[in-house]
């Protein structure tokens, strides 16, 4: 019997980034090879100018590489934008000022002409799955930092795609919050089954939500290493509760991910190191 | 670094262009005012100043009583000048603006033009418009209202479509926004604060420029025929109260443009 | 290298833009209608006839001939050109004026908060008035004023009266400015143990420079427009503002007349902007505003 093999939901190959010309010029990524299957949550961490952001920005074709291939679902990175494949969300919540939380959230479905009713409906599911649905009049700059972001969520989930890009989205929040976040996050991964992208430079972060833990270097950019979390005992992304972070595989994993931060890659099952 | 989400949401107020507003905010002017009309009253009676160079404010003010409808009439024909020049004046100004930055070679050929404009007096102009408009219409004093309108709307407005802040265009990039869609959805929101500080600075700038071009001819009515016909034949306390009638007309224009920019600034973030 | 390219793309698309502009002036002129267009009682474009609407070279070559039929006339580009200089010295004093009076406001502004809740309203208020009505009384107490042996006169009137509309955008945009600085720079001041007016000196003035040099410039251009407009107002022979009134008349015989001023007042209008836009180079340092990209 066959079994039914999906094609990636990400595959890098062989991807370098220029900024620059001549002498002044920055590699910002340097042959680059990444993989994130249909459904699986991947982390990228590094340290500044690593070059993270710069991948997630080329998966998403909101800039071109210098040289390699991006391919999401098996088809070009442009083409892939242009089919609307993955919902993005960025740093700064980046939610329109003037719009509602409402009309944040149906901001893609109206801009990609879905109709109002089919709209509406949409958007109440969309915001009592993050726990906002008593906001919906509210504006951006009544919200917290934390609720903006779940908004950013909310939105960036509205058309059901397979695929999350995420760049650093807890970044600006406290600690406290952040956790919250993070068990959301898994919360919400687990029930649409999306594949995910994950930029972060919080160790613990990265391990939490992923199933496997990217982990790069700057000058030039490029993968060091990768954990995959699940071999460090931890249970798949979508399995993952709240009381992971107090589980043996989780702090495995982070010294595993630690190790390959600081140059030291330590020979365990987990870990697979790409460099001497 | 924000902290624990709290129960309820804030609650935003619509902000006003002054720091805070107090009692001593609105006190304050007013005490100015009011010391400076009673000190204007009192240099007029002891200096025994010639109503020719400076009449007293109870003089004007009766004048201004007596020819409330006169005023009230003559500020109508202005007024409706300055507010088609300023709707014209504003509508070139937008759309203007954002064909430049929307095309970057229109902003360099526009340029030269814009500044040129910016610098021309209006008394220079306003014999030209009238012959090539005719005398009997108001459009020359339309025009030139328009123009002092368009200029400041145009600058400012091309400011504020380049504030789009960068997150944004990001985000309709990832969304296949088509160019129509991001002018809509976010270009035209990001610019509105800053259209409007140009449209309060045009507002008064319109009333002013309607008048100015009033003194060149064009047909009768309005507050400048008025002033210039009342110091022709030496009644200076009248021309004073057209005075005070075309300060009551820009002060109007001010305001409505003041209080339109607070209300569709309600949501913005602080600059 | 590539910068250079860019300031002669953009000189060279500034030329283009106005070549445009004349250009449909000079086709609508040739194929417009002569009435205009109307729309309804309002004449909405104008009229192309001979004496309404001259052709850009006609204008140009008007420039070139003398000023009246008299024998010993000059150019017409001769008498801009010293009229527009007249002018522009009386703006420059106006400017001056304006400058030196909108910075003490805005620093008494700045530093009293009573002061700008006051003044400011009234600042703002100042514009609204016609200058025609503060002519006749600018002229009666200059001449009531007696500073050493200086004796008021008509031009001394209307650098006054530039100077009536150059203070605002300097009082503005100075108050701005001095009211700009974080509010993280003020404290560390603060825990500094400076004083006002040191604070004033090495915080508030430099971060003031992004708001002032704008200022200055429409300033520069408020106070050419001012000084025309006062020459009207005035009756100050010499100047453009008389010129515009003198070639007015002459209008209905000769077109292309009185396009010169105009030409004469846009000239001096961009040097007098042009020169303060120059500052600014100077000021580069102060107009950085440390947002990292």
């Amino acid at each position: 019997m066959n079994q039914v093999v999906t094609e990636p939901a990400i595959s890098v190959t062989g991807v370098r980034r220029v900024f620059g010309k001549g002498r002044k010029q920055v590699v910002a990524l340097d042959d680059v090879d990444l993989s994130v299957a249909d459904g699986e949550f991947v982390s990228l961490i590094g340290p500044s100018g690593c070059g993270k952001s710069t991948l997630l920005r080329l998966v998403a074709d909101l800039d071109s590489p210098t040289a390699g291939t991006l391919e999401v679902f098996g088809k070009p990175a442009r083409r892939a934008r242009l089919d609307q494949d993955y919902g993005i969300a960025f740093q700064q919540a980046g939610l329109l000022p003037w719009r509602t939380v409402a009309g944040n959230v149906e901001l893609p479905l109206k801009l990609h002409g879905v109709e109002s009713a089919t709209r509406k409906g949409r958007v109440a599911e969309l915001l009592e799955l993050v726990g906002l649905a008593d906001f919906a009049k509210n504006h951006p700059d009544q919200l917290s930092g934390g609720m903006q972001q779940r908004v950013a969520i909310a939105r960036a989930l509205a058309e059901s795609p397979r695929l999350l890009l995420m760049d650093e989205p807890f970044g600006a929040l406290d600690e406290i919050t952040r956790e919250r976040m993070q068990n959301e996050l898994v919360r919400i991964c687990a029930e649409t089954g999306a594949a995910v992208l994950f930029v972060t430079h919080s160790i613990p972060e990265a391990v939490f939500l992923s199933d496997r833990v990217v982990v790069m270097s700057p000058r030039p950019g490029r993968i060091t290493g990768v954990v995959d979390v699940r071999a460090d005992g931890l249970a798949g992304a979508h399995d993952r509760t709240e009381r992971a972070r107090d589980q043996e595989g989780f702090f495995r994993a982070v010294a595993d991910v630690r190790s390959l931060l600081h140059g030291t890659p330590v020979p365990t099952v987990a870990v697979d190191g790409l460099e001497k | 670094m924000v902290t624990v989400d709290p129960v309820a949401p804030r609650e935003t107020r619509p902000r006003l262009p002054v720091a805070d507003v107090r009692w001593s905010t609105v006190l304050a002017p007013v005490a100015v005012g009011v010391l400076f009309v009673l000190g204007w009253e009192a240099l007029v009676d002891r200096a025994d100043i010639k109503p020719f160079i400076l009449p007293a404010p109870s003089a004007i003010w009766d004048q201004v009583t007596a020819n409330r409808d006169s005023i009230v009439s003559g500020a109508r024909v202005t007024g409706s000048n300055a507010l088609w020049g300023m709707l014209g004046g504003t509508l070139l100004g937008v759309v203007g603006a954002a064909v430049a930055g929307t095309f970057r070679f229109v902003d360099q050929m526009a340029a030269p033009v814009v500044a040129a404009l910016a610098v021309i007096p209006i008394v220079a102009l306003a014999p030209v418009l009238y012959s090539m408009f005719g005398a009997a219409v108001n459009s020359g004093r339309i025009i030139v209202a328009g123009i002092s309108v368009a200029v400041p709307v145009y600058l400012n407005t091309l400011r504020g479509i380049r504030q789009v802040r960068a997150v944004h265009r990001d985000l309709m990039a990832a969304y296949a926004a088509k160019p129509l869609q991001v002018i809509r959805t976010v270009t035209l929101p990001t610019a509105t604060p800053y259209v409007f500080t140009g449209l309060r600075i045009a507002s008064s700038l319109a009333v002013i420029s309607a008048l100015i071009a009033e003194y060149f001819g064009g047909p009768i009515g309005g507050l400048g025929k008025s002033i210039t016909s009342s110091a022709a034949s030496s009644n200076y306390p009248l021309a004073w109260a057209y005075v005070t009638g075309a300060i009551v007309l820009g002060l109007l224009f001010y305001v409505v443009t003041l209080l339109a920019e607070l209300w569709f600034s309600r949501h913005q973030p602080a600059p | 290298m590539a910068q250079l390219w860019d300031r002669l793309r953009a000189v060279v698309l500034g030329v283009l833009g106005v070549a445009a502009v004349v250009a449909v002036w000079d086709l609508y002129k040739s194929f417009g209608p002569a009435e205009g267009v109307l729309v309804g009682d309002t004449r909405v474009l104008p009229r192309t006839t001979e004496l309404a609407m001259p052709h850009s070279w006609q204008m140009l070559q008007r420039l070139g001939e003398p000023v009246t039929s008299l024998p010993d006339a000059p150019d017409a580009v001769r008498a801009v050109w010293d009229a527009s200089m007249f002018s522009l010295g009386l703006a420059a004093k106006g400017w001056v004026i304006g400058v030196v009076v909108g910075l003490l406001l805005a620093l008494a502004m700045s530093a009293f908060r009573i002061v700008e809740s006051a003044l400011l309203p009234w600042v703002i208020l100042s514009q609204t008035v016609p200058l025609i009505a503060i002519a006749p009384l600018v002229r009666r107490w200059g001449s009531e004023l007696h500073i050493g042996s200086h004796i008021w006169s008509s031009e001394d009137s209307v650098a006054v009266i530039a100077a009536y509309l150059a203070f605002f955008p300097v009082a503005v945009g100075a108050l701005r400015g001095l009211k700009s600085p974080d509010k993280t720079h003020v404290e560390l001041m603060r825990a500094y143990g400076v004083g006002w007016w040191r604070t004033l000196l090495t915080l508030r003035v430099p971060s003031s420079v992004p708001y002032l040099l704008p200022a200055l410039r429409l300033a520069a251009a408020s106070a050419v427009i001012g000084a025309v407009v006062a020459e009207v107002s005035i009756g100050l022979k010499g100047g453009l503002g008389r010129m515009v009134i003198d070639y007015a008349v002459a209008a209905s015989g000769d077109p292309a007349k009185p396009w010169a001023p105009i030409f004469g007042a846009v000239a001096i209008g961009l040097v007098a902007a042009g020169a303060i836009g120059l500052l600014g180079l100077v000021l580069r340092p102060f107009r950085l505003t440390g947002v990292s990209r």
